[in-house]
């Protein structure tokens, strides 16, 4: 049985960012992923910005957290080669009334250290941004704020971490976890039929001196199997659109509205990647229920299209939704009970707060260190960089020299967003290679256009099956038992004719 | 330096080449991505195509054949597995002609920039995905476009599903029911939003009715379920306004959905190089000579516009590949003078050419369109600043089959700036009784 | 009487074919439709297109199809056939893959050329 000094539970981006900071000092450190690939969850699935820190209420977890994880992201993003650009964000009024809403917001940044906010008229926003609707009548200009690849940027911290010497062990969904004289004793379960990494001991019992609950929304379920109930999660779905890079220039900042209900309403954002996102609403579901719904996708078209009425909807390339893990509390729950730390109820502004959440809960650490009198320094040497091949991104020369070290980069396999078979194999040779589609999508681009994949996909899957060295009808779309073909061929000459063959009058 | 480079080898790109050729071009390169020419008519292994420029029935991949034997019989240079990043124009003049620069990245060639006067623009078209329609629900594995479900079965060899349901009754949402029954799934239902099917009457018969395979017409997919794979999808009859009418739904237990729900253009590049794009075919903008708003390049195929019928993807690129070659020859004057814009009127969803430069057309020009919904008996009526210059009767004008008139030059001498194509139902009234 | 859907053209006439009359057709607008129908009741035919396993080929699947149609009632049984054969490369165009298929009298010939690997 390996024996760490601190696991984390859960690799989302919260459990990456913490992994990551602990990575920075002297510990043996393992990150358990009930899922097949680090970011599956909520981090894959959220609009992807770097918010300002206008909007928690101030003196919270959430307002201090988000202003200081934004401005570490800028700095992180440049070192670890993550998607990143700041677009600055406007926040719209369509009434009086909603100006005081802006007024207040106003305020609330600047309590919260929000630098550059401005208050413009409509007309003055109109000219920032021509296809905002005639309607608006005041708008909240900040230029701090960020678009982010969410599921890279949560990649690149948990690569960084097992880089430093982390251990991430994926497929481990911990069933059992309780301390017994000092130390944490955790079970875990590796599903059936799971893809494991190649180096993969399938060691599924663990000790460690520290437990550190990062687990999203069932962070609820591991804190009550140890202490008593404290908080509940109350799980909010958010649905969006994501259009194509035609509509991608329609707004080029990202488009709040006056929030007046829960949460901070449908937005209207480029993402880094080029696109247009549109979204998200807010409801109440039961679990990590990820669908969307002509309900919930219809309120979201039509209150965007009161903020940027000329929208168009006909150019929508994907549908989804996340699920974030709200809970009753008002703010973050992160805590400390001796040697067991919850990073619980990350909604958003998670991702924006993701790194100071992981600085948050090393101090946490750093407590019960100094409490328990154990060593605890920093790593005289940390990887702090990471450098990806984009290839659409490089100029002539570039790709010149690329193509002749390998010509794997002069064969473009998804054409809609020009990635190489070279950036693809690239991705399997990093800390945390992929084992789907999805997985070479969100470490490449492969499929994020508009084609949604249906051209590159089966040539990706032939790619991905001899990496791992699996038959192609092994190929998954995402999860342990999303296999993409349902059979081969070659077994075709035992196949029976259906219903034993067809008469014909 | 090339006279021409011609982007995708399909069915538009190999019929331009040997056009080009025929009319005297000698330094013409093909661009192929793949590794193979042919494009998507090497999945598509089904018969049915050639009928009207071979007169025989054809197999997707025999089609390509003969176009790709005609290509290698002549000196045009072919370049696979590469592909073309980018279209630029330069400040070079050759022979008075602008000169563009394509950069490319291939296996063999690596990447290279090469100089050309013409370009023809042959990338097809790709197929709408899931977000085109939007429909709500899961998002797990087994949900296909039809063309990749058909390349996973005709080119690769495997099975993309057992049980299966069809959104779109499109021809390769039609072929591909007949082909993964064959291959041993059953295929419950094939559903179209529309009230008549845009696929074609034989397919439905022979893909459809053959193999028991029940057509919902007036019905959509209304949800996804399934977590990690598709386990049903709901399917709801729609209104005339093409919502989903409550109450309605049908479960469908089923492993794997096949979208044939259109297909658009594959436009990058032209973008990227700067030329205008019609929102109705989401194609370039054409004259009567397939070329562009940039000189020099030309445009055919579904690059253009999406077409149901190969042959005339073959006709039309003939006649770019041609332009092409007069273009660099100089066969034809540049004219300066305002050319005559076709616009779609009632009942009209778009035409091709959408420019006409009349002192450029020989003898006719044939308009391209397609109808926004069924007429059993219409009459198609253009007209140009008010007055009516010609009229043609057809007969079973459908939007999924595109429609063609001969416009002459006569006619099209008595247009003024707009020319405008209507389609006026002709309702039969009962006689006697 | 049975219906059918006219497949010549896109008017897609729905044809009456009475059995008991000598298979006459109404419902037809053109002389193509009555043949069409007549021939669709007495012996309908169909040309079944498939592909074949490909050794030692760039690719794995050859596509075939029967050379002419044949009748209806055989497809099941031609494309069981078609499910167990196996060709080796080189291929050529129009090549017989299985003679007389299911006794149908035509032949499943390949429809694309595989050059074989070096």
């Amino acid at each position: 049985m390996e024996t760490f000094d601190v696991a984390v539970i859960g690799c989302g981006v919260s459990g990456a960012a913490i992994a990551y900071e602990l990575s920075k000092y002297d510990l043996r450190t393992v990150i358990l992923e009930k899922e097949n690939d680090v970011a599956t969850g909520a981090t894959k699935a959220n609009s992807g910005i770097m918010h300002a820190g206008f909007d928690p209420k101030p003196g919270s977890l959430m307002a201090r957290l988000n202003v200081r994880g934004s401005a570490l992201a800028r700095e992180v993003c440049r070192k670890l080669d993550v998607p990143y650009k700041e677009c600055g964000a406007m926040v719209v009024a369509f009434s009086e009334e909603e100006k005081e809403i802006l007024e207040r917001l106003y305020r609330q940044g600047e309590e919260n250290g929000v630098k550059n906010q401005e208050i413009l008229t409509g007309e003055e926003a109109r000219k920032m941004e021509p296809n905002l609707s005639e309607e608006v009548i005041w708008a909240l200009l900040e230029n701090d704020s960020a678009i982010v690849s969410p599921w890279e940027f949560a990649l690149a911290l948990a690569e960084t971490a097992v880089k430093n010497g982390a251990k991430l062990l994926l497929n481990r969904e911990v069933v059992g976890l309780k301390e017994e004289t000092g130390t944490w004793q955790i079970e875990t379960k590796i599903a059936e039929g799971a893809l494991l990494q190649k180096d993969d001991t399938k060691e599924t019992s663990f000790t460690a001196k520290v437990v550190i609950n990062a687990a999203g929304l069932n962070a609820e379920f591991l804190h009550d199997a140890v202490l008593p109930h404290r908080f509940k999660t109350r799980p909010k779905r958010g649905q969006y659109y994501l259009l194509d890079k035609i509509e991608g220039t329609r707004v080029s900042r990202t488009i709040f509205q006056a929030p007046t209900g829960r949460g901070k309403g449908v937005l209207v954002s480029p993402t880094v990647h080029g696109n247009l996102i549109v979204g998200p609403n807010s409801e109440d579901v039961i679990g990590n229920d990820t669908a969307t719904s002509w309900d919930g996708l219809d309120k979201v078209n039509e209150a965007a299209k009161k903020s940027v009425p000329s929208i168009d909807f006909s150019q929508n390339i994907r549908n989804f939704s996340g699920v974030r893990a709200r809970t009753d509390e008002d703010d973050f729950v992160l805590e400390r009970h001796g040697s067991y730390i919850d990073a619980a109820g990350i909604c958003s502004p998670g991702l924006s707060s993701a790194l100071a959440i992981g600085e948050y809960v090393t101090e946490l650490f750093a407590q019960w260190a100094e409490e328990t009198k154990t060593a605890f320094a920093k790593k005289e040497t940390f990887i702090d960089e990471r450098k990806k091949v984009r290839f659409k991104e490089l100029n002539a020369e570039e790709k010149e020299a690329l193509i002749q070290k390998d010509p794997a980069y002069a064969h473009v396999v998804c054409r809609c967003e020009t990635i190489t078979e070279g950036e693809i194999r690239d991705a399997f040779d990093t800390p945390i290679p992929p084992v789907s589609l999805d997985g070479i999508k969100r470490r490449t681009g492969t499929g994020m256009g508009r084609c949604q994949g249906g051209f590159c996909g089966p040539q990706i899957a032939q790619i991905l099956a001899k990496e791992l060295d699996i038959p192609e009808t092994k190929v998954l779309q995402e999860l342990t038992g999303s296999e993409i073909l349902t059979g081969g061929m070659a077994d075709r000459a035992q196949q029976e004719t259906p219903e034993g063959g067809r008469e014909y009058v | 330096m090339y006279d021409l480079i011609i982007i995708g080898g399909g069915p538009a790109g190999l019929a331009a080449a040997k056009a080009a050729w025929d009319k005297g071009l000698t330094k013409i390169l093909i661009v192929e991505r793949n590794w193979e020419l042919g494009g998507i008519l090497n999945q598509c292994i089904h018969n049915g195509f050639g009928l009207h420029h071979f007169k025989e029935e054809l197999t997707g991949p025999e089609y390509a054949a003969r176009y790709i034997d005609e290509v290698e019989k002549t000196g045009v240079e072919v370049r696979l597995d590469t592909m073309v990043l980018d279209i630029r124009q330069t400040e070079r003049k050759e022979d008075g002609l602008p000169v563009y620069e394509i950069p490319m990245a291939g296996k063999e060639c690596g990447y290279t920039c090469e100089l050309t006067k013409s370009v023809v623009l042959a990338m097809g078209c790709r197929e709408r995905p899931r977000g085109g329609v939007v429909i709500p629900g899961t998002r797990p594995a087994g949900v296909f476009t039809a063309g990749a479900a058909q390349r996973y079965v005709n080119i690769d060899g495997y099975m993309p599903g057992k049980r299966v349901v069809i959104l779109g009754s499109g021809d390769i949402g039609l072929i591909m029911a007949r082909r993964m029954t064959l291959e041993g799934a059953k295929v419950l239902a094939c559903v179209e939003l529309m009230p008549y099917s845009s696929g074609l009457n034989r397919n439905i018969v022979q893909c459809l009715n053959d193999y028991d395979i029940p057509l919902y017409l007036s019905h959509t997919v209304t949800e996804i379920r399934g977590e990690k794979r598709v386990e049903q999808v709901v399917v709801s009859e729609v209104g005339p306004d093409r919502k989903p009418i409550p109450g309605t739904e049908m479960v469908f237990d089923c492993d794997t959905l096949l979208l044939s729900v259109g297909l658009i253009p594959e436009n990058e590049l032209t973008q990227g190089a700067g030329i205008e794009i019609d929102r109705r075919t989401k194609g370039a903008f054409v004259y009567e000579n397939m070329e562009t708003s940039l000189p020099g390049i030309f445009a055919c195929g579904n690059v253009c516009h999406v077409h149901d019928l190969v042959d005339f993807v073959s006709d039309e690129s003939e006649r770019a590949g041609a332009s092409a070659a007069d273009y660099v020859l100089k066969k034809k004057a540049v004219s300066e003078a305002a050319p005559v814009v076709t616009k779609n009127g009632d009942g009209a969803t778009y035409i091709v050419p959408q420019r006409i430069r009349p002192e450029n057309v020989e003898k006719f020009v044939k308009l391209f369109f397609r109808v926004g919904r069924i007429f059993p008996k219409a009459d198609i009526v253009l007209t140009s600043a008010g007055n009516e210059i010609a009229r043609f009767h057809k007969k079973f004008l459908a939007p999924g089959e595109m429609q063609n008139i001969v416009v002459t030059k006569e006619v099209l001498s008595k247009a003024t700036e707009e020319l405008l194509l209507t389609v006026e139902e002709i309702v039969e009234t009962e006689v006697g009784a | 009487m049975k219906e059918l859907i006219c497949i010549c053209c896109p008017q897609g006439c729905h044809l009456f074919v009475d059995e008991e009359n000598d298979f006459a057709v109404t419902g037809n607008s053109c002389e193509r439709g009555a043949e069409y129908g007549r021939t669709e009741s007495m012996a309908p035919v169909r040309v079944l297109t498939s592909t074949v396993t490909c050794e030692g080929g760039a690719i794995s699947r050859c596509p075939v199809k029967t050379k002419d149609a044949i009748p209806k009632g055989k497809i099941w049984e031609a494309e069981a056939l078609v499910k167990q054969t196996s060709i080796k490369a080189p291929v050529q165009i129009g090549q017989v893959v299985i003679a007389d298929i299911a006794g149908s009298g035509v032949d499943l010939i390949a429809t694309k050329e595989i050059g074989a690997l070096k």
